[in-house]
């Protein structure tokens, strides 16, 4: 029995790691040897508590204490002020606009309309104890399912729960699961789907993370309803501490007895595998991640055969993203109707997002199916930076797409999204304020789908790369009438045609841009205009001459010396040589330069004569 | 581990460790910790409210500690909070009297009434 009165938790989540939480658990162990406390207050290292926009975070038990953005230098006042003398330090607590302090983790809004329940344990057991997961209830579930259910008993209580996979297509689980059962082979294989790919989303990192045990329990209640005694784990390779922390899970479960053989003393063998990934997006495609396992190239192949029955080596395989197998634990603790009463008619339970962008509280957040965007970018996201106005949120990476403020009461559930042009995916949500263009964001995502597709059909591989020739050439300032046309042309042919989910899903950024913000594609092509400033050929710098203080600082920073001028005449740029590197504006002292919408006149006129030229030899 | 049995008490031992961390608490002993507390013993006296309460293997009691209560002269000051009840606390504490703060009032749910120097909130 221990003499321990505190319980530290800090969040070794990736987030909270490259902020420095690593070096203040280390202060943290320091200063409590010198003032002989080690033995009365427990450092544990968490996975992520969800608010990465404040880290390092850490929270203090019994009283939950929330401290955020702490440095190694606060680590000794925490210790004196905190456990020394139990005065909470309030500078480092979480406060609002209206300077309202939150001392307690419960009491922070960020976490008020959250429901957790793939993430119950994230942030709040060690991910490296296994003993800390089974006090959660963790195994219970499992050994509930092998030594009381049968295997069509388990699977009924999937399709009771109305589970759905959660890596973004929605496909109801336990028809997969159904699916497998009833093949009669006798090799059958689980796969966890790992590799999360969108830019900007962390859900599935966070989860292998920070509480490993629950996916893999996940998969071995998965792996005896369809009969299956051996599962993968395919994890990119950038996800270094994900793959450390669930292999050292399997080495603690198999130590326990709870994976090998004769689990829980009944005939249930599993044996799990971690397989990591060279990180090519295609590769979260099933058949492209089992042709990745089975160790040829990641290409997709034509479905059917489905994995399910044609799956890993030819055996019937189920491909179950992270998220779905962390869910799975608990519908079995606590009930499919428990699970089913969350959420909407279709989509029921939570879903976890990956919140970035132009919001105040980034992060790792878990919502009830069903709830507004407006209250997930408000309530929990805290609402939008710097005063800016709300744009657009991209929800689904690249293959999703971009809704806008009239968009923010749509409930958000499968159907819902899909109708309106974008999809849940796995879970990353990007949010825009109004200094984001909407055409260099189609780019963006664009460009990653070219750089990403693996070249097997044609539609994907040449298709996508004419869309983004003519995006690149909107945003340069040499679109033409019929370009907005054609893009749609281009985009249906390409979902229609595509071998797989990559190839059909890459053209929705630029098709739902083209839907929400069309007028924005013709001030690019007919006016030449960016109406944010972000397409730098379709703006220019100007100097106010009524502002110039004639001080030189901008002619002496330009690297092409294309601005002249002196005392009494003021500066001015030669628009034709200026290649907008913006150093005239972060140095002028008296704010006299600024951006300004529309290629300059000077610049429009040199292209038109360029292009009669051009034109001229043609003939 | 074989049985379900057998995951019960792992789970019942590793909840023991992190019950700082749940709500299943059914008392709080509170020591004030404020600079005249630590001058006059706070800290050995909830060093042995620590000792006390782990030799006994109570699992349902959590020490925490607070800042200055203002009653300077009767420190080190011990405030035990049952639910339901009202606030107890005591004053003048030491070792030994944290000792039989614990046989009586938190096991056996007596108030120590030498010791007790206010009751209620």
């Amino acid at each position: 029995m221990s003499l321990k009165r505190i319980d530290l938790l800090i969040c070794c989540g990736s987030g909270c790691i490259s902020a420095g939480s690593l070096k203040i658990k280390e202060r943290f162990h320091e200063v409590l040897q010198e003032k002989n406390l080690a033995n009365e207050i427990n450092i544990i290292e968490t996975g992520c508590m969800g608010p990465c926009d404040y880290g390092p975070v850490m929270v203090v038990y019994p009283e939950g204490t929330f401290y955020k953005a702490v440095s190694p230098e606060d680590v000794e006042e925490i210790v004196n002020e905190h456990f020394i003398k139990g005065r909470p330090v309030a500078r480092l607590m979480l406060q609002d606009d209206e300077d309202r302090t939150f001392s307690t983790k419960k009491e922070v809004p960020f976490y008020q309309k959250q429901v957790k329940v793939a993430l119950a344990n994230c942030g709040y057991i060690d991910p490296e104890s296994m003993d800390e997961y089974i006090a959660t209830g963790g195994y219970e579930a499992l050994g509930t399912v092998l030594t009381t259910m049968n295997q069509q008993e388990t699977i009924d209580l999937v399709k009771r729960s109305g589970l759905r996979g959660r890596g973004g297509g929605g496909f109801p689980t336990h028809i997969k699961w159904q699916m497998v059962h009833d093949n009669a082979s006798d090799e059958k294989y689980v796969i966890c789907n790992g590799d999360e790919g969108d830019p900007g989303a962390f859900m599935d990192r966070s989860l292998l993370e920070g509480d490993p045990h629950r996916i893999l329990e996940g998969m071995m209640i998965a792996a005896y309803a369809i009969g299956a005694n051996a599962g993968f784990l395919y994890i990119r390779a950038e996800y270094p501490l994900a793959i450390k922390r669930i292999k050292l899970a399997i080495t603690q479960a198999k130590e326990a007895g709870l994976m090998g053989d004769n689990i829980f003393g009944t005939k249930f063998c599993f044996d799990a595998e971690v397989r990591t990934g060279a990180g090519a997006f295609v590769c979260g495609e099933e058949t492209a991640l089992i042709h990745s396992i089975e160790g040829s190239r990641g290409n997709p192949t034509p479905k059917p055969p489905y994995p399910s029955s044609q799956g890993l080596w030819g055996k019937p395989t189920i491909v179950n993203n992270v998220e779905t197998f962390g869910n799975v634990p608990t519908i079995y603790l606590k009930g499919a109707e428990w699970f089913a009463s969350m959420g909407t008619e279709t989509s029921k339970g939570t879903k976890v997002f990956a919140l970035t962008g132009d919001i105040k509280n980034t992060g790792l957040v878990e919502v009830p199916m069903g709830i507004t965007l407006r209250e997930l970018i408000f309530d929990v996201g805290g609402g939008m930076t710097g005063g800016h106005k709300f744009k657009a949120v991209q929800l689904g990476g690249p293959s999703g797409g971009c809704l806008t403020a009239e968009h923010l009461d749509v409930p958000v559930d499968y159907e819902s999204l899909k109708e309106r042009g974008a999809m849940m995916g796995s879970g990353g949500v990007i949010v825009m304020n109004d200094k984001n263009c909407m055409v260099n964001i189609a780019k963006y995502f664009m460009d990653f789908c070219v750089d990403e597709s693996c070249g097997k059909c044609s539609p994907c591989r040449i298709g996508l790369k004419q869309m983004l020739d003519i995006l690149e050439r909107i945003t340069s300032g040499h679109g033409k009438d019929g370009d907005i046309e054609e893009l749609q042309r281009l985009g249906e042919a390409v979902s229609k045609l595509s071998l797989c989910g990559l190839g059909q899903s890459a053209p929705n950024p630029v098709l739902s841009t083209i839907r929400y913000f069309r007028e924005e594609y013709e001030a690019h092509i007919r006016d030449k205009s960016c109406a944010t400033k972000v397409c730098l050929d379709l703006m220019h710098f100007d100097i106010d001459k009524e502002h110039c203080i004639g001080c030189s600082l901008c002619a002496r920073k330009c690297p092409v010396t294309c601005i002249t001028g002196n005392r009494e005449e003021k500066y001015t740029i030669h628009q034709l040589d200026c290649v907008k590197c913006g150093n005239c504006q972060d140095v002028c002292p008296v704010k006299a330069v600024s951006r300004i919408p529309g290629m300059h006149m000077e610049v429009a006129a040199k292209r038109e004569a360029d292009n009669k030229l051009t034109n001229h030899y043609d003939d | 581990m074989k049985t379900l049995a057998d995951l019960k008490k792992i789970r019942e031992k590793a909840q023991e460790e992190m019950k700082l961390r749940g709500g299943n608490t059914r008392i709080k002993i509170v020591v004030g910790m404020g600079t005249s507390g630590i001058a006059m013993g706070a800290r050995e006296v909830m060093k042995t409210f620590l000792e006390e309460i782990a030799n006994r293997n109570l699992t349902d009691v959590l020490v925490t500690q607070t800042g200055e209560k203002g009653l300077s002269s009767m420190e080190p000051v011990v405030d035990v909070i049952e639910e339901g009840k009202p606030k107890v606390t005591y004053g003048n504490m030491t070792p030994d009297k944290v000792k039989k703060v614990v046989v009586e009032h938190v096991v056996n749910g007596r108030t120590v009434s030498d010791y007790v120097v206010a009751t209620g909130n």
